[in-house]
């Protein structure tokens, strides 16, 4: 972690409290985000420390909380509500009018997926998801966002550049298909049901759930029988 | 406010670089940032809209330059301050201040399946009047405020068509303000692609919107 980070990591916490600013800190050039700054392994261990000392949190909410994201919810959990969708032509309908109520029946129910709304892809029309205000996710069906959904190059462009995006994806949209681009502005998450693919006629749910990307139920990917994308 | 934040149809931020088998956390420090915000936010002394807010006052240069779990550390630490949960001296040193006796955790490991399932939803069943309906054309109020908002600023001024009322949701716009939660309509609002982006844009693409009553007005 360069100094730079580490000042403004002091400096933004007095802006948003209105406290005294730290020094000002030498600049150096560098910057990845992908990196894990031994800096902020230190630092979080101290607060964590501070936060149990006071007996604010529990250690072992947050241990459980991790295992929730690493183990409970993700996109294994969407990809079933979509194969059930496909499969079930009643349960498809009951997903489209009231995707709270039919989520639910799977049990993917809970933090940030309160409010959910199930968009339907189809020959003529291509739907696709991005929070431009923050990171707006629906944690339990598809886990946690990805680096690149909460990043500026995605936030920015899938509401100016839709096709554009979709492309670097390397999904082609043709002309006279409509795209519509949903930004996550308030507390409804959504969650897009892709095309079922040609030729998956009597496939089992368990084997489409297979098939199912995260891509494809944010909107940045299609369903194809060789799944190539995550 | 119009922060950095607010990132919708900016340019030259480059490609979006996507990463193969990516795990859930890049690092086990920010699996205990994410874990001890939602903890933290267990004890209900600052809602999701004071958590976002918090975040968007960092100043523009230094929130591009930091990682999402770092500003989710930064905006921890700013609402526990503002919450009084610790001290400028606590997060200086790490150090607990002496003489305060230590609190019961408002979120026990036993707890966190039902503090999961149950989440924290946000529509409300109060009575408020719907100012707009189903296939009316709006238009996006130009606001500006230097607190928190999400009327995305590439979306005010123009004008949409109103497709679903979602029903009556808290309002970010005052909760966030401790202005209460001011619980109103929310609609899906359809903005023609050539509307928001001129004639570049597609003429059949369009983005939907989520749009609280206090957003819109009539045409």
């Amino acid at each position: 972690m360069d100094t730079t980070r580490r000042g403004f990591l002091t400096t933004a916490v007095g802006a948003a409290a209105g406290a005294a600013t730290g020094p000002a800190q030498a600049a150096e050039a560098g910057h990845d985000h992908q990196d894990a700054p031994s800096d902020m392994t230190l630092r979080v261990k101290s607060l964590e420390s501070l936060l149990v000392e006071k007996g604010l949190v529990d250690p072992a909410a947050l241990d459980a909380l991790v295992d929730t994201f690493e183990h409970k919810v993700g996109p294994r959990n969407g990809a079933r509500v979509v194969a059930k969708a496909w499969t079930d032509p009643a349960y498809k309908r009951r997903l489209l009018a009231d995707a709270d109520t039919a989520i639910a029946e799977l049990g993917y129910t809970g933090q940030q997926g309160e409010h959910m709304v199930v968009l339907e892809n189809t020959p003529s029309v291509h739907h696709m998801v991005v929070c431009t205000l923050c990171s707006c996710y629906p944690w339990p069906t598809l886990g946690l966002p990805p680096v690149w959904y909460k990043s500026a190059p995605y936030r920015s462009r899938a509401v100016i550049d839709p096709r554009g995006v979709l492309q670097e994806f390397g999904v082609q949209i043709p002309g006279d298909v409509e795209v519509r681009v949903w930004d996550s502005t308030a507390e409804v998450r959504y969650l897009v049901l892709p095309e079922r693919p040609a030729g998956t006629e009597g496939m089992s749910e368990e084997a489409l759930a297979a098939l199912v990307s995260r891509d494809a139920m944010i909107g940045v990917g299609k369903v194809t029988l060789a799944r190539v994308n995550p | 406010m119009n922060g950095v934040h607010d990132m919708g149809g900016m340019q030259g931020f480059g490609p979006i670089r996507t990463e193969m088998n990516e795990p859930v956390f890049h690092a086990p420090w920010e699996g205990r940032v994410i874990t001890m915000v939602m903890a933290i936010a267990a004890w209900g002394k600052f809602g999701v809209d004071h958590r976002r807010f918090v975040r968007e006052l960092i100043p523009p240069a230094e929130f591009l330059a930091m990682s999402y779990y770092e500003i989710w550390y930064t905006g921890l630490i700013a609402n526990m301050l503002d919450a009084q949960m610790v001290t400028r001296a606590e997060i200086d040193s790490f150090m607990p201040a002496g003489g305060s006796a230590k609190l019961t955790p408002a979120l026990m490991a036993s707890r966190v399946p039902t503090f999961f399932a149950n989440g924290a939803p946000k529509k409300r069943n109060v009575p408020s009047r719907a100012n707009f309906r189903v296939g009316q054309r709006v238009r996006a109020r130009n606001i500006n405020p230097a607190t928190h908002t999400r009327l995305p600023r590439y979306a005010r001024g123009k004008i949409g068509v109103v497709t679903a009322d979602r029903g009556i949701y808290v309002f970010p716009d005052a909760s966030a303000n401790n202005q209460g939660e001011k619980p109103q309509h929310l609609y899906s609002v359809r903005f023609e692609a050539r509307e928001l982006w001129g004639a570049q844009a597609r003429p059949k693409d369009s983005v939907y919107i989520d749009m609280w009553d206090d957003y819109l007005e009539r045409v």
